[in-house]
C-alpha cells in the first residue's frame, strides 16, 4: 500500500511539474512536449486510481491523437524560416492572480470539507473492463450514440472550415 | 491510502495552471494546450470520485469528456489554421476585424 501512495506523489508531481513548465516556457515546442509529459502522468494517475481502461484511453486520444494534431497545428501555423518558435505573453499579472485565487479557494473549500464517506472503501468490481463496456452498451447508450454523431460532426465540420478559399488577404 | 482529496488537490492544480495558460498566452495553439490542460484536471477530480464507487459513473462520464475534448480539438485547430490562413498570424489579440 506505502508503494502505491509513493507512485500516486511522484506522478502527481510530475505532472503538476510539467504543466508549470508549459505556463513557464516560451519556446512552443518545449511546451507541448511538457503537456505530453504531464498527460503521460496524469494516465498514471488514472490507473493507480483504479481507472485503467480510462488511463489507456487518455494514452491512446491525448498522447496519441490530441497532442500529435497539436503539433501539426504548430507546424501549419508558423513561418518556418530556421528561427526558435517563441511565443509572447500578454496579461501576465491578471493570469497569475486568477489561477492563485482559483487555487486557494478551491483549495480551502477541498480541506475544509468532509469527504469521510467517499473514503470509506466498498468491495469494487473485479472487472472493471466488464462493467464499462455493459452500461456503455445498456445504462448509457443514448449518450454513447449522442457521442459518435457529435464526433461526425466535428470530422465534417473541421474539414468544412479548413478548406482552402480563395478570398485570402492579402 | 490514496483518498479523494489527493486527486481533488491536483486536478485543482491542473486546472489552475491550465486557467493561467489561457489567460496568459498569446498564441491560439497554447491557448489551445490550456484548455486541454483544464479539462484533464476535471477528468482527474471524476476519476477521483469514483475510486469507491462500484458503479464507476465518475470513470464513464470521464470517457465522454475525453470524447468531447477529441471533437473540441479537432473545431478548434481547424479554425486556427483558417485563422493563419486569412490573418497570416496565429497569435488571437492580432484579428480584429469580423469579416473582411
Amino acid at each position: 500500500m506505502n508503494w502505491t501512495i509513493n507512485m500516486f506523489y511522484f506522478f502527481g508531481l510530475l505532472a503538476v511539474i510539467s504543466a508549470l513548465g508549459v505556463l513557464f516556457t516560451r519556446n512552443v515546442l518545449y511546451a507541448t512536449f511538457f503537456l505530453i509529459l504531464s498527460f503521460f502522468s496524469v494516465a498514471s494517475i488514472y490507473v493507480l486510481g483504479n481507472a485503467s481502461f480510462i488511463g489507456v484511453t487518455q494514452l491512446l486520444i491525448y498522447v496519441g491523437g490530441i497532442l500529435i494534431l497539436m503539433i501539426f497545428g504548430l507546424m501549419l501555423t508558423t513561418k518556418l524560416s530556421g528561427k526558435v518558435l517563441v511565443t509572447e505573453s500578454h496579461n501576465k499579472r491578471m493570469g497569475v492572480i486568477l489561477g492563485v485565487v482559483f487555487f486557494s479557494v478551491l483549495s480551502f473549500i477541498i480541506f475544509s470539507a468532509n469527504f469521510e464517506v467517499l473514503n470509506k472503501s466498498v468491495e469494487m468490481p473485479k472487472k472493471m473492463i466488464e462493467v464499462i463496456g455493459v452500461d456503455l452498451m445498456s445504462k448509457y447508450l443514448i449518450p454513447f450514440e449522442i457521442a459518435a454523431i457529435l464526433l461526425l460532426i466535428a470530422l465534417i465540420g473541421a474539414a468544412v472550415i479548413s478548406e482552402k478559399r480563395k478570398e485570402i488577404k492579402e | 491510502m490514496i483518498t479523494v482529496q489527493h486527486f481533488l488537490v491536483i486536478g485543482i492544480s491542473l486546472f489552475s495552471i491550465g486557467l493561467s495558460i489561457v489567460v496568459i498566452k498569446k498564441n491560439a495553439i497554447l491557448v489551445l494546450l490550456g484548455v486541454e490542460l483544464m479539462l484533464n484536471g476535471a477528468n482527474v477530480n471524476l476519476i477521483g470520485f469514483s475510486i469507491n464507487d462500484p458503479q464507476i459513473q465518475g470513470q464513464i462520464f470521464a470517457l465522454f469528456v475525453i470524447v468531447v475534448a477529441a471533437a473540441e480539438a479537432a473545431v478548434a485547430l481547424a479554425v486556427v489554421v483558417r485563422m493563419y490562413q486569412y490573418y497570416a498570424t496565429s497569435n488571437v489579440d492580432e484579428p480584429n476585424e469580423l469579416k473582411g
